[in-house]
């Protein structure tokens, strides 16, 4: 380790330190979430089943199971098959203990997630979960906030070099290292206050992961070092702000305080009062992804913001219009239908007794009798708003686009669809507001939203098609809102030029109308001009000219134009 | 054997029942928390309660402490949901009469995306198959009965379902209708919602029909934090020494709770306190008269609670934020928080 490494070197040594920690404890630190695929992932999960020794059940959980397969139930088929209950055993009974593998965890479903974390919580059989994160940055993905709350470490190795090491359990217990002592504890508290954690489960996984490293270190007590380790890799992760006072050594000199150092400084003085806090922050400011900073000034920061897994729905039979039966096996939340399944038996009944020679009145059912139900469910629809905050756009409407926005928002929340905000202005465009249902938040983006600058509408077209494949890719229904005056005068490559732009914006406009996408396309415009329902006839769209709205009769416009109200 | 840590696992909790419960009275702040669920403990028919907070502040740690702090309850044996003596002259034909025998108050954690079937109960189809009895096999609402039924994240249940169970907390009755089975059961439960409003943002119908909200705040002080810590390591360390150490207070409590229930039909409410509790629902622009009715229960409960014999304004005062915060008439545009709206009109009303 040295100053002169690339801030990630380190990424794949933390994982080591973090997945060995683990090891070490399993129950007390729910597990951990590893971002970012590629072969130092692997190798580290390999590393991590071989340190296990075959000893503790290892499981991979496929993203696709159902509530039976993972609780346990009863084998369906085979009681049918041999006329008496058969039980199957869970995959969380079987993990028992052990370590549960989840790959693809981004796109873990709500209802497997809400099982997980129960089953964390102490509701079932303990396990330590390992979430492989394969979600970008760009998509907005991660795993669902609830399971991420309850594993203590994610590390992101993204851009990890190879580790040196593998991972390794202490070879004495958790049991045998002291308790924290009062300065431990205050470094510690303080140290999450600093970063504006709340959570209290994060400190309880801190103050556990500088034992459980004081116990692979080999030591009876806690010292500096681990405090520091266990700051770095619980708390840093998890930081929401960066803290005020630490602000102006860090600015232009992102110090990489080595453990060894913070060790050191421990082992030569008595710390006052105060000091064992600052080396701890720093270790944590020094584990701090580099462009947090940049997230959180954006308001980015993921604080679960789209809740378990984004609410990615099941198409299939689990709730909605109930259509037909088909036939097929009650599992994975299908129901059976018990009159359907009963009236595909029953003429067969009296082939079945000659077969079976059974002289009873009972009903003998095959596999291929069973019926589910199945529903149609209307997928949730998600409102893009793609709002033209340019100088020309922004003098009179961008007010009153806002006000449509928060009032859409309003009347969402009732309806249970989502609204989504992009903005496009001077040289670019921007999304503001993930797909989302919270008021709280809503309003918030909302009032930061600058106006002024160019008119890039072929770049604001390009994000709100971008984000409508995005939300359509899981499953919802796009509706796209376009708020401008189509006065485009940024080209796609962010040049100047009326022409160029126009060619552009129309050009974006024709792949939204490729993609087949709703949209309509309201001018917001003083006085009404061509350009702006050209626009809409390239992205087949509605018009509405608005030139004398305010944000009530935009909102009536815009909600009277929903595919749901088009009665025509 | 690599090593003795590893080996540990192996003999980890494997049931709720093996993981030993946070004493109540240890739970650090949370006061508003606390006050509430001993409302809904002394008067179940309030309604509910709807804790709004970020994750990891304890709110599900406080509810279960409630739940396990409470005197087992006395049912009848054979009966699949735990019926009291009452419940079995209601329903005779799903109770029976046998013995009766001491159980401990149930606390169900509800699984974000569990389904009807699982919530409601389903025809059984195990012995619908193999027998081709009609039986009804019971769901998480009946387990919950006499107990408590906690929904983490509340605000991303289904609606449909949320609306299924604030109707059922509210009749004490479950009533499936479905699949050709005709089930009545008695499922009274005390229903605790929990959720972020940052994450999505429940439907004011249904917020409204929760009796009681409150706000759980992560503590901003160090040393909060620090004895949050403590107390948890000491309970970890040695969970029956821990217990031992909160035994005195958490009979205190116990027994509060008792004479609040003994002493809440008692409780005499003057006309002027009724008034008062108008006037404050109005100051306040509270929709519909389910905030006065419940600003009433919660305040009498408060009063039993306190040993009082009758309704003063300080119990009201007590309860009003919660029993009125979260039916406050939404305005997009106004910044102000709901709390802050309340202690206003408090201190108008009360001036």
């Amino acid at each position: 380790m040295s100053g002169e490494a690339p801030p990630h070197s380190d990424a794949a040594q933390d994982a080591v330190l973090a997945l060995s920690l683990l090891l070490t404890a399993p129950h007390l630190f729910g597990g951990i979430s590893l971002k970012g695929a590629g072969p130092v992932r692997d190798a580290l999960v390999a590393d991590l089943r071989a340190a296990l020794d075959d000893q503790f059940p290892v499981r991979r959980l496929p993203a696709h199971i159902d509530d039976e397969r993972l609780l346990g139930g009863v084998d369906l088929a085979a009681s049918l098959a041999r006329g008496e209950p058969v039980r199957a055993k869970g995959l969380l009974d079987e993990v028992g203990g052990g370590l549960l593998i989840v790959p693809l965890a981004e796109r873990l479903g709500e209802a497997i997630a809400g099982r997980l974390a129960q089953s964390l919580d102490g509701g079932g059989p303990s396990f330590g979960l390992i979430m492989l994160d394969d979600g970008m940055v760009e998509d907005d993905e991660a795993p669902p906030a609830s399971l991420i709350e309850r594993v203590a470490f994610r590390c992101d190795l993204t851009r990890a070099a190879m580790p040196g090491a593998k991972p390794v359990a202490a070879a004495q217990g958790l049991s045998r290292v002291a308790p924290l002592d009062e300065e431990a504890l205050h470094a510690l508290a303080a140290t999450a206050l600093a970063l504006g954690i709340g959570s209290v489960r994060a400190l309880n996984f801190a103050g556990h992961a500088a034992r459980a490293h004081a116990a692979l270190e080999g030591r009876r007590a806690v010292q500096a070092s681990d405090i520091a380790a266990a700051a770095r890799l619980v708390l840093a992760p998890r930081a929401t702000r960066m803290p005020e006072m630490a602000e102006d050594d860090r600015v232009d000199t992102p110090p990489p305080p080595e453990n060894g150092d913070a060790g050191e400084r421990e082992d030569a003085a008595d710390p006052g009062d105060g000091a064992l806090h600052e080396v701890v922050l720093e270790a944590a400011l020094a584990a701090l992804p580099p462009d947090l900073l940049a997230r959180l000034a954006d308001g980015q920061t993921r604080r679960g913001s789209t809740g378990g897994g984004g609410g990615k729905r099941m198409q299939s039979g689990q709730r909605g219009k109930p259509l037909g039966a088909r036939p097929g096996m009650p599992r994975g939340g299908a129901r059976l239908a018990l009159v359907d399944t009963l009236r595909a038996a029953v003429p067969w009944q009296a082939v079945r007794r000659g077969e079976g020679g059974a002289n009873d009145d009972t009903l003998i059912f095959r596999k291929t009798d069973l019926r589910v139900r199945r529903y149609e469910e209307r997928g949730a629809r998600v409102t893009i708003f793609c709002v033209d905050a340019s100088g020309s756009a922004a003098a009179a409407r961008l007010a009153e686009a806002k006000g449509a926005v928060e009032l859409m928002l309003a009347q969402a929340y009732v309806t249970r669809s989502e609204v989504a905000l992009v903005a496009f202005r001077g040289d670019g465009a921007e999304l503001l507001l993930p797909p989302t249902r919270s008021l709280t938040r809503a309003r918030r983006t909302l009032a930061a939203l600058p106006g002024g600058g160019g008119t890039p509408i072929a770049h604001g077209l390009k994000a709100g098609r971008e984000l409508a494949e995005a939300v359509a890719a899981r499953g919802k229904t796009p509706h796209l809102v376009i708020l401008t005056d189509g006065r485009a005068n940024v080209g796609a490559d962010g040049k100047g030029g009326r022409a160029q732009a126009r060619e552009d914006a129309l050009a974006a406009a024709r792949a939204i109308a490729m993609r087949g996408f709703d949209a309509l396309v309201v001018d917001i415009s003083a006085r009404t001009a061509p350009e702006a329902s050209d626009l809409a006839r390239a992205m087949h769209a509605r018009f509405l000219a608005l030139p004398m709205a305010d944000a009530s009769r935009l909102h009536a416009a815009v909600s009277a134009a929903q595919p749901g109200a088009r009665a025509a | 054997m690599r090593n003795e840590a590893l080996a540990s696992t192996g003999a980890l909790r494997h049931s709720p029942d093996a993981m030993a419960r946070f004493p109540f009275s240890a739970i650090v702040g949370q006061d508003e928390m606390k006050q509430a669920l001993l409302i809904a403990a002394v008067d179940p028919a309030i309604g509910g309660v709807m804790v709004f907070g970020d994750r990891g502040t304890g709110k599900s740690t406080a509810a279960r402490a409630l739940a396990g702090l409470l005197p087992p309850i006395s049912a009848i044996k054979d009966c699949p949901y735990r019926c009291s003596k009452e419940d079995a002259a209601r329903y005779p034909d799903i109770c029976g009469s046998g013995p009766l025998r001491k159980t401990p108050v149930p606390f169900v954690d509800l699984p974000l995306g569990a389904t009807e079937d699982r919530v409601l109960g389903a025809l059984d189809l195990e012995r619908a198959l193999r027998s081709g009895e009609k039986a009804f096999e019971p769901g998480l609402l009946a387990k919950a009965h006499r107990g408590f039924l906690y929904i983490d994240e509340i605000n991303l249940l289904e609606d449909h379902l949320v609306d299924l169970l604030l109707d059922v907390a509210a009749s004490g009755e479950n009533v499936v209708e479905r699949e050709g089975l005709s089930v009545r059961h008695p499922a009274k439960f005390v229903l605790i919602g929990s959720g972020n409003p940052e994450e999505g943002e429940l439907r004011p119908q249904l917020l409204d029909r929760f009796g009681l909200s409150v706000e759980v705040r992560t503590p901003g002080d160090i040393e909060t934090r620090v004895e949050i810590m403590r107390r948890c390591a000491a309970q970890e360390s040695d969970p029956d020494a821990f217990a031992e150490t909160w035994q005195a207070q958490e009979d205190e409590i116990l027994r509060q709770i008792d004479r609040g229930r003994k002493r809440l039909g008692k409780i005499a409410v003057p006309d002027a306190i009724l008034t008062k509790a108008a006037e404050l629902c109005m100051a306040v622009g509270a929709d519909g008269l389910r905030g006065e009715l419940t600003l009433m229960r919660a305040g009498k409960a408060q009063a039993a609670l306190a040993g009082a014999k009758a309704l003063r304004e300080e119990h009201l005062i007590a309860v009003a934020p919660s029993a009125l915060r979260h039916r406050l008439r939404r305005d997009v545009l106004d910044e102000t928080g709901s709390t802050a709206r309340i202690e206003r009109a408090i201190a108008e009303v009360f001036s």
